[in-house]
């Protein structure tokens, strides 16, 4: 198939075909559920036609991936990165949904308009997968973070859930202050915001060092780490996943967190890779600082949704190691290790869901206790979750290669992170203190007197549970057809030098550890 | 005129970071935080000077999108008073560890 030219409006239409898709039919489900009265019945039908709306875009992100089409210059990409990361974000916005219906029967929250938020903010998603010019990386961050902030507080009747909302706006439109600024002076360095136009000024007017395009990109890179919660810019999440409804809690920690990456990604690899020197410092401490705090922080947690919270802190750091590394391989380490976080992440949430008691009290990790004598399956699936996330070997699954992957990319980068590879593999050791302790507790301690087995598993509930532990299972046994796909078309504008070694190291890459 | 410009942002962008971490209420650190985005929109606008519509075509963006965080910031801050009956940050301590 030939190249898009993104110039031709009707060229510009067909390239972003499924985010289109995904906006048209999220703003008239939002009609169809402003339409009636609100009811358990009516959030229900709404969350099945925004489960089919996802399946549809997926299935079109996913035809769009098999064209092999590229784009020439324009506002957005086309290209496998960008399909890849799509076909994540909307695999997390399924799960969202489909543990939202649930969560919302059981909390009596009869809000149709909670499913139609997760589609807006996963259109943003997407657009920022796809952005290549700093202003929709923009537009893309703020459809996001303003349809999240809302869901965050979703449950009216929650004080928790209202004062996570606020923290998580105020802090978001602070971090959102950084990254516009940053974006003003790398324009102003640059007289441009398109990334690819980008590269090709700070190279040939020898803009490397000029301080305005490195102030821009720190604070960038410091608006990109309130995104993600990065330490030092991660204090609000513990409080916003603790506040939040599970569902949108598991959206913010692996979805939310998996479009800021691919968009992170790809502002530092195709707009900056000529001042690799002058970031790469930045990000690599950014990386230690969060696999640092996150992982020792986790292990004072009682609570499992800010265990969880500071997991996802230190798994932010993980990412950053790809990201610092600076090779061809980050971005198929960085999405296969987004699809396993996703996966484990939706799956260990799901079962926080069915142990929930209501009336807006925390999920102790000691409420966990003996539940192998009461619900062996759901245990079992909360192990396999738990031992992915920490990167346990066969039982840990897709979780170990993801590891793995970033390991690689950071030691066969043109200059290894051998540093960065060794506090990760320390910090992941840190990281087994609290992962293996949920184990412990649910398979080794007894089930306390007097207390009540959780209630059945909701259908849709039990569905994510299942698929997540098949695919994490699956993902472990046969990797390397994700990450082949991925490495194909990895972003085409990537001007980096290694491009050559990158074809064979993707079939070392799959040869067993 | 260039360098004015990017002067008096830079000294607005810096009120506005020392208004959101001095302050504790939440209506404040909104007006703190909006005082930031106009200070970018101020450099968009002396760098648009130098290199052509763009950064104006960006302030408008940047506009638009304050409206929007606007209007779910304050229903945010409305849903918090109804359950606290205040918007001081010091007294809304119920997330902590």
């Amino acid at each position: 198939m030939p190249p898009f030219d993104l110039s031709i409006p009707a060229q510009l239409t067909a390239a972003l075909g499924p985010d289109l898709l995904l906006m048209g039919g999220a703003s008239l489900l939002l009609l169809w559920a402003a339409w009636r009265e609100p009811s358990q019945a009516h959030q229900r039908a709404v969350g099945y036609a925004s489960m089919a709306l996802t399946i549809v875009v997926g299935a079109y992100a996913i035809w769009s991936l098999y064209q092999l089409r590229s784009a020439t210059g324009g506002p957005i990409a086309v290209d496998n990165f960008r399909w890849m990361a799509d076909a994540v974000i909307l695999l997390g916005t399924l799960f969202t949904i489909a543990l939202s219906i649930d969560d919302n029967e059981r909390e009596n929250i009869p809000v149709a308009e909670s499913h139609v938020l997760v589609l807006f903010a996963s259109s943003g998603m997407m657009l920022l997968a796809a952005a290549q010019d700093l202003m929709i990386v923009f537009l893309g961050i703020e459809l996001m973070s303003l349809s999240v902030y809302s869901q965050a507080g979703i449950n009216r009747r929650s004080a928790r859930g209202a004062e996570g909302a606020l923290k998580y706006f105020l802090l978001g439109a602070f971090a959102t202050a950084f990254l516009l600024y940053g974006m003003a002076l790398v324009y102003g360095a640059t007289g441009t915001t398109n990334l690819a136009d980008i590269s090709s000024r700070v190279t040939r007017l020898g803009l490397a060092h000029s301080p305005l395009l490195v102030i821009g990109i720190g604070l960038l890179l410091i608006g990109f780490g309130f995104k993600v919660a990065a330490a030092p810019f991660h204090m609000w999440a513990p409080d916003v996943y603790d506040g939040s409804p599970s569902p949108i809690t598991a959206y913010m920690a692996a979805t939310v967190k998996a479009a800021a990456f691919a968009a992170l990604l790809r502002v530092w690899m195709e707009a900056f890779p000529a001042a690799f020197a002058a970031w790469q410092p930045a990000v690599a401490g950014l990386a230690v600082a969060t696999m640092i705090v996150g992982n020792a922080i986790g292990l004072a947690q009682r609570n499992i949704k800010r265990m969880l919270a500071y997991s996802s802190i230190a798994h932010a750091g993980f990412l950053l190691v790809a990201l610092a590394a600076g090779s061809t391989q980050s971005g198929s380490a960085m999405l296969f290790y987004l699809l396993a976080y996703t996966l484990a992440t939706f799956g260990a949430f799901a079962v926080i869901i069915v142990m929930a008691r209501g009336n807006d009290r925390p999920v102790m990790i000691d409420d966990f206790a003996g539940l192998w004598s009461v619900r062996p399956w759901l245990a079992l699936g909360m192990g396999i979750m738990m031992l992915s996330l920490l990167g346990f070997p066969v039982f840990g699954g897709a979780g170990f290669f993801a590891k793995w992957y970033v390991l690689q990319a950071a030691l066969q980068s043109p200059t290894p992170q051998t540093t960065l590879a060794v506090i990760l593999v320390l910090t992941t050791v840190v990281s087994a203190g609290y992962y293996l302790y949920v184990v412990m507790v649910m398979f080794m301690k007894p089930r306390p007197e007097g207390s009540i087995a959780p209630g059945a598993t909701p259908a849709l509930t039990r569905a994510v549970v299942v698929f997540s532990v098949i695919a994490i299972l699956l993902l472990g046994i046969v990797p390397d057809r994700f990450v082949r796909l991925a490495r194909a078309g990895i972003m085409h504008a990537v001007p980096t030098a290694d491009a050559a070694p990158a074809a064979t190291a993707s079939t070392a890459g799959t040869a067993t550890p | 005129m260039l360098a004015e410009s990017l002067f008096f942002s830079a000294v607005l962008f810096t009120i506005g970071v020392i208004g959101v971490l001095t302050r504790r209420n939440a209506i404040i650190l909104f007006m703190c935080v909006e005082l930031m985005l106009n200070a970018v929109n101020l450099t968009f606008v002396g760098f648009s000077r130098v290199y052509g519509a763009g950064g104006q075509v960006f302030v408008f963006l940047v506009m638009t999108v304050a409206a929007a965080e606007a209007a779910v910031g304050l229903a945010i801050i409305i849903a918090l008073f109804r359950h606290r009956h205040t918007v001081d940050l010091q007294n809304i301590n119920l997330l902590k560890g």
